[in-house]
């Protein structure tokens, strides 16, 4: 029991995806113009992660080890094609605002290292915790960044007022600001992590 | 010719692949540490995107649009993007063998590079013809090359100086990102 839950956490703190193994920049830095946007990728890209992850463990005796990694590729983009049609269907905003960056989970790197790295050699029990930490992780990372460049940048956190929008940097919405945002966090993160 | 002309400045500047766009950062990160290795890169980037580029376009109108297979679009790109990055890599080492001695290490990684994948499919939203798709592509490419180039030549700079100790590596780096994508937003005022 204390191992699951050891799998499970490495995925938020020691091993974050995106502070840490800065793994899935793209979507990071490309979704977070608020922190909702931020939210929705994170539990996005996290289900995918979960399911690629259940199956791919549960096939890892049958996959021949020449070509385990096209057949990760494959079991990744069919989840990610039945998440695009879902998200299509369901949540035609959401689809809108994260735009091209739905198909492109495919190829964020996260996925295809937890498979990689272990649902390709752990069983289901502790592949589908790993998902779910590292799911968990990525999206308290994107929320994160999210917030904070919808605070400095419009004054809202999850579109609730916290000071008058005409005080906001607009530069934080716009691309430089992600950056710039994710450059000051992990420096952030970095110097609590040392003093630990 | 003008609607060329605004495809090639629009995508290598005004809308950059990696400045406005965010595709690509991994290996913008990446391979940045040295000048050399980023053209070496951006070389590679551009001759696969390219390629892919043509390659998905042909696939998307005369095999997926005719049998009503869209939502299959993104398991064959992907897969016709690592099945081209492996052929060019056998391709180039038997015939081209010092072009591969120069952009063989970088092809591999080509596969998990967004941008390819991102542009591929960029090219069949924005719905254009083979021509501006090939004009698209090519300069998008350029544009991610002029990124990697420039940023290089700053980190190559930021390596002497004495930054704070939690802010080393890749802190400093995305805030450096964060400026020159601040100048690269000047030229959004250019319109056609």
């Amino acid at each position: 029991m204390k191992n699951y839950w050891k799998i499970f956490y490495n995925g938020i703190v020691p091993g974050n995806p995106v502070f840490v193994l800065l793994l899935g920049m793209c979507a990071t830095l490309g979704t977070t113009s608020s922190a909702y946007n931020g939210m929705m990728m994170g539990v996005a890209t996290g289900s995918v992660l979960v399911c690629s992850n259940v199956v791919v463990s549960m096939l890892r005796k049958l996959i021949p080890d020449k070509v385990h990694i096209p057949a990760y590729i494959v079991i990744i983009a069919t989840f990610v094609t039945m998440l695009q049609l879902a998200v299509n269907a369901w949540m035609p905003a959401l689809n809108a605002s994260l735009g091209i960056f739905i198909p492109l989970i495919v190829v964020n790197c996260i996925l295809l290292g937890r498979a990689e790295a272990f649902a390709g050699r752990n069983g289901v029990v502790a592949s589908l915790l790993d998902g779910l930490g590292c799911g968990v992780g990525y999206t308290f990372a994107l929320v994160l960044l999210g917030a904070t460049r919808e605070l400095l940048g419009t004054g809202k956190i999850f579109g609730a007022i916290v000071y008058p929008e005409d005080y906001g940097m607009l530069l934080f919405v716009l691309a430089p600001g992600a950056f710039i945002a994710l450059g000051y966090l992990i420096a952030i993160i970095n110097k609590i992590r040392k003093t630990n | 010719m003008l609607t060329y002309l605004s495809i090639i400045i629009t995508a290598i500047f005004i809308n950059n692949i990696v400045f406005a766009q965010f595709l690509g950062v991994c290996p913008f990160f990446g391979v940045s540490k040295n000048t050399s290795s980023a053209l070496g890169m951006g070389a590679a980037v551009t001759f696969v995107i390219t390629l892919a580029t043509v390659v998905a376009w042909l696939l998307q109108y005369f095999v997926l649009n005719p049998l009503g297979l869209q939502f299959l679009q993104t398991i064959v790109f992907i897969l016709v993007i690592a099945f081209l990055v492996q052929l060019l890599e056998i391709v180039m080492k038997k015939t081209l063998p010092a072009l591969y001695q120069s952009l063989g290490v970088f092809l591999p990684l080509i596969t998990t590079n967004c941008a390819v994948l991102g542009v591929a499919i960029l090219v069949i939203q924005k719905g254009f013809n083979l021509m501006e798709s090939v004009t698209y592509s090519f300069s998008t490419a350029l544009g991610f090359t002029l990124a990697l180039w420039l940023f290089a030549g700053i980190r190559e700079q930021l390596e002497l100086a004495a930054v704070p100790k939690a802010m080393r590596g890749v802190p400093i780096a995305m805030i450096c990102a964060g400026l020159l994508a601040m100048a690269f937003m000047g030229f959004s005022g250019i319109k056609f």
